[in-house]
């Protein structure tokens, strides 16, 4: 699978708007933008409120918008349909767990310079590096 | 209904300029993150960048807004205030990154993704629903 050079540019500027976002809704509402954190909310509809189904319909609106009206968005997944299971899963848990995801601990609270977000984000850094590298050797073997 | 008003035009902003910086970045693409993780092929450094930026402009942007006291349309900055790192968050944040590493998903790029009705991602969703209800039934 070959994937376009990578562009530190448009990645800076993904970053940037990734930022505003997050510091759009603590400015307006004083919340932080944790997206696992969010899902869960919208996922009780009883003790759910406006702004949280408002922020996930915001992240499908933005790739509707874009994959359906613009361009095409690039998706290229590799992993069977029971690793895919397995992982979703994992995600899932973990998050609620850990109280937090890429953007909940990773961008809101190292912002914040929340002790407990810097420790989170180093642990699934490198559990995430390390999970991909001994999935890589089972699968190609040694020097793959 | 003031509030909700514009506490929910605010977070749809959010939503949609966040998304926009999911996929301008290619954070979107399981691949590139995937690139990202494997530090023992042929790095991808894309994910670093999109922190970078977004750590920049957070970081200095949520100091601006607490300078201000409080925020727009609410009483209080509602920011998690626990600092103890406890076994709860180190073991979530290992079964986060396990399965981060296997499918190259996070909950963001995975909602924006559903928007193509991509069967794989459409499956990861649906698994990480179950993850979170399983969370709750447990705990």
């Amino acid at each position: 699978m070959t994937i376009a050079e990578f562009s530190w540019q448009t990645a800076l500027l993904g970053g940037v708007l990734i930022g505003l976002a997050a510091v759009t809704l603590m400015v307006t509402i004083g919340r932080v933008a944790g997206i696992s954190g969010i899902l869960a909310a919208t996922l009780r509809p009883s003790s759910s409120l406006p702004w949280q189904w408002a922020f996930v319909a915001g992240l499908l609106l933005s790739g509707v918008a874009v994959y359906w009206l613009y361009r095409p968005i690039e998706l290229q997944i590799e992993s069977s349909t029971p690793m895919l299971i397995l992982a979703g899963l994992l995600v899932g848990f973990g998050t609620r767990l850990g109280s937090g995801c890429t953007s909940g601990h990773g961008v809101c609270g190292i912002s914040n310079l929340s002790p407990r977000s810097m420790v989170a984000t180093a642990i699934f850094m490198g559990v995430g590096m390390l999970t991909v590298f001994l999935w890589r050797l089972l699968r190609y073997g040694v020097g793959y | 209904m003031g509030w909700v008003i514009k506490s929910t035009a605010s977070a749809l902003l959010a939503g949609l300029i966040f998304g926009g910086g999911l996929i301008l970045s290619e954070m979107v693409n399981p691949a590139r993150v995937l690139g990202f993780l494997d530090v023992s092929g042929r790095w991808d450094p894309t994910l670093a960048f999109v922190m970078g930026g977004a750590l920049a402009v957070a970081g200095i942007g949520y100091r601006l807004a607490f300078l201000r006291g409080r925020p727009l349309f609410s009483g209080v900055f509602s920011v998690p205030a626990n600092r103890v790192i406890d076994i709860r968050l180190v073991a979530g944040a290992v079964l986060f990154g396990i399965g981060w590493g296997l499918a190259g998903l996070c909950p963001g790029p995975a909602i924006v993704g559903l928007s193509t009705l991509n069967s794989d991602i459409i499956v990861f969703v649906l698994a990480m629903v179950a993850g979170i209800k399983l969370f709750e039934l447990l705990g």
